[in-house]
């Protein structure tokens, strides 16, 4: 987790909303959901596993540092400024961090609100407290079963919706499958269902297409369509495809960082 | 010109034979094809007296009436002829503030060379050349600042620093105003950085001609993506900008109509070309950032897009690259100059052909795609004859790699963020074509936003309209 001081940022952006970062001249554009943002004191939190050697450069970032580029907020915000009924906010993992926001302005808006954060074991639970305390019904689960429900978030989920509770929308950010097995869950019963999706992007402004996703047969481009989209539409297996793309250049890139700096991950 | 081919009779006067252009001398075609230096190497000082040695000097010159920014040709070819080539340059900075870039990527054989007199039967004189030479001469030797006007007290915000921006930016600041130019990206320059590639224009002569801006006092704030950090209406009604330039080109890449363009190796040109141009995905993994090329490279379009993805494609390693174009040869929207030196560096012409589907295996990655071949009918609206696919003429094109280059529709964050101002059903900015403004008074656009997809140098053209249109809005009024 890390603060980003953004005044001109933090001033305007909404729940939902992206930024792009550069951590340095040589280093590659990339996106990631603001985490949360503090308009008094003009700081945006973000919040990013080190899964590669981007996230590795910038955690390796430490107080004071500069961030070279930091472009924001992009892409659409969620939908919060409405009033639904009941809603469900699913975080796994990380996604816990950019649902946090947004499950807040939900509750803001005066919907009942259901979270259910799940990791695959307790220490990677995120937000834990923060979630308890903006949630009327809160749930926790774990791959592994150290904390709260043995399982996935769609135990959780499932287990709900068999008990025939209203729900009126679902918001689930995480992993691809994640995502695309919440959106399986909840397409019998038709409940709407908004995902973040997380797709490669170079320019986060609409200009390059590498972000392009297939929604409901129609190419959709996350950073300026998203990133939230109808769950039910995605086709999550091409995007799964499409964030694999850079595996074997990810892994040389990787490993030249960690020859360099020694083993973070 | 039959007369000159025939015997002359004695008493004819003897006519000696049409000239060409003193050649610019390039890197060799095999060994550019696998570096990222640039091609054509440019005049040298003798070489461009020669050259501008043939001029006519004619007194109702026709060459500036076809140069959209109104540079003095025949003023600066004369100040070359007399090797005052410092002069010569500050001559055509007076109206055209990216001489060194405009030398590069003009096209001027549909412009200031098309009407040139001494072109009628010889090669026209090599304006390009010559404005290379000596922009590259004065960012060589240290070029001194021009005498500005005293401040305005007027301040201007232009968005995007492509060509139209930095255009209009550099009109204004010469007519006093104060002038800041938002960029999206964080480096100026807009398709003259992501999209034109290092060997077609270095992006040292990009970022001199930024900064001789900058010296004569342009602001530049990079980052900044404006309809989301800020609003048009926030910079007018908030920021205290008295007027507002759109130039922010034309950003989305278009995608053809049919399957597999999703594919994990298809990628947009821009896409493509930002990789490798921007981010310098040429030097990973020195630098984060890849880009994937395979060894059969198909490039989908016949622009001068088209063609820098090609070569680009090529200087990555790929071992055979193919354009593939609907049309035939005579249609290519390219350069001839960039079709010749694709093809002198080995890129494949497969004309009169569409793709009708991009075939992947179970990753994602392409592994054939399937064209069909076409026929030309009769002239479309474009006036170029309509492409007519060849019923049962489906084949399969043994490739791995597919870049489409069919053209960009505009970005539409502005126009979304933006109430009041008015847009085709294309999206581009509806303007006064005199003055350049938008149905939002205050607010000018040009450039692709405007125009749709066009040349470096109409952008320019666009930007130098709309910062004199600035100019009568803010004290006319």
């Amino acid at each position: 987790m890390m603060v980003i001081d953004a005044p001109e940022i933090a001033k305007v952006c909404k729940p939902g909303q992206f930024v792009m970062i550069r951590v340095n001249e040589t280093g590659e554009r990339f996106p990631l959901t603001i985490g949360d943002f503090d308009r008094e004191k003009g700081t945006i939190t973000i919040v990013f596993q080190e899964v590669g050697k981007s996230t590795m450069l910038l955690g390796s970032l430490g107080k004071g540092d500069e961030i070279l580029d930091f472009v924001g907020p992009l892409g659409k915000p969620s939908p919060t400024d409405k009033k639904y009924g009941t809603v469900v906010a699913i975080g796994g993992g990380c996604g816990s961090a950019i649902v946090f926001p947004v499950a807040r302005a939900f509750k803001e808006a005066g919907n009942f609100l259901i979270t259910i954060n799940g990791a695959r074991s307790m220490d990677l639970l995120l937000y834990r407290n923060e979630m308890e305390e903006i949630s009327d019904e809160t749930y926790e689960t774990t791959d592994d079963g150290s904390c709260g429900v043995h399982g996935f978030v769609t135990t959780v989920l499932s287990d709900l919706i068999s008990q025939g509770r209203q729900i009126d929308l679902v918001f689930a950010v995480g992993p691809v499958p994640m995502m695309k097995f919440v959106s399986k869950t909840t397409e019998a019963k038709k409940i709407p269902t908004l995902v973040s999706l997380n797709s490669i992007m170079v320019d986060g402004t609409g200009m390059c297409g590498a972000c392009r996703v297939n929604v409901g047969g129609q190419m959709k481009f996350t950073c300026v369509d998203g990133p939230e989209f109808d769950g039910h539409q995605v086709d999550f297996d091409e995007l799964m495809g499409r964030l694999n793309a850079y595996l074997e250049q990810e892994a040389i890139s990787e490993k030249q960082w960690v020859e360099e700096h020694g083993g973070t991950a | 010109m039959s007369e000159e081919t025939g015997q002359t009779t004695t008493k004819k006067r003897e006519r000696p034979p049409p000239t060409k252009k003193v050649p610019m001398p390039e890197q060799d075609p095999i060994l550019r094809g696998k570096n990222f230096q640039e091609v054509a190497l440019g005049y040298t000082a003798e070489q461009a007296v020669e050259e501008a040695n043939k001029c006519l000097h004619c007194r109702n010159p026709k060459c500036i009436s076809g140069c959209p920014v109104e540079v003095d040709i025949k003023e600066f070819i004369e100040l070359i002829r007399e090797k005052k080539f410092m002069e010569a340059a500050l001559k055509i900075k007076e109206t055209n503030s990216l001489p060194a870039i405009c030398g590069r990527v003009c096209p001027q054989e549909t412009q200031c060379e098309a009407p040139c007199i001494y072109g009628i039967r010889n090669e026209p004189i090599a304006v390009g050349r010559l404005e290379r030479f000596v922009a590259d001469y004065a960012r060589a030797h240290g070029e001194p600042l021009p005498k500005l006007p005293k401040k305005n007290g007027k301040k201007i915000a232009v968005i995007g620093s492509g060509p139209a921006g930095l255009t209009c930016a550099g009109d204004l600041i010469k007519l006093g105003y104060d002038v800041t130019i938002f960029e999206a990206f964080h480096k100026p320059g807009g398709v003259l950085i992501y999209g034109i590639p290092e060997f077609r224009l270095p992006k040292e002569i990009v970022t001199a001609e930024v900064e001789y801006l900058e010296r004569i006092g342009v602001e530049i704030k990079y980052n900044h993506v404006i309809g989301k950090i800020r609003t048009v209406v926030e910079l007018m009604n908030e920021d205290g900008y008295d007027a507002v330039f759109l130039g922010t080109g034309a950003g989305a890449p278009n995608f053809m109509r049919i399957p597999g363009m999703n594919l994990v190796t298809v990628f947009s040109a821009n896409e493509f070309l930002t990789r490798v141009n921007l981010m310098k995905a040429y030097e990973f993994p020195k630098y984060d950032t890849p880009v994937r090329i395979g060894n059969r490279v198909a490039v989908i379009g016949g622009g001068n897009v088209a063609m820098d993805a090609a070569r680009t494609s090529l200087r990555l390693g790929a071992e055979e690259v193919i354009i593939v174009y609907r049309r035939s040869r005579d249609e290519l929207p390219a350069r001839l100059e960039e079709v010749h030196h694709a093809e002198e560096e080995g890129v494949q012409f497969r004309l009169l052909t569409n793709p009708t589907e991009v075939i992947g295996n179970e990753r994602g990655e392409v592994i054939g795609m399937q064209c069909i071949k076409m026929e030309l009918g009769e002239p479309d609206d474009s006036g170029r004859a309509r492409p007519i696919p060849i019923e049962g003429s489906e084949f399969i094109m043994d490739v791995d790699t597919v870049i489409v280059a069919i053209g960009n529709s505009p970005n539409p964050i502005i126009p979304q963020t933006t109430p009041g101002l008015e847009v085709t059903r294309w999206g581009t900015i509806v303007i006064d074509e005199e003055t350049g403004m938008t149905t939002l008074p205050g607010v000018f656009a040009g450039g692709d936003i405007v125009t749709g997809a066009a040349t470096v140098i109409s952008a320019m053209g666009a930007g130098k309209r709309a910062a004199r249109g600035i100019h009568k809005y803010i004290f006319d009024e």
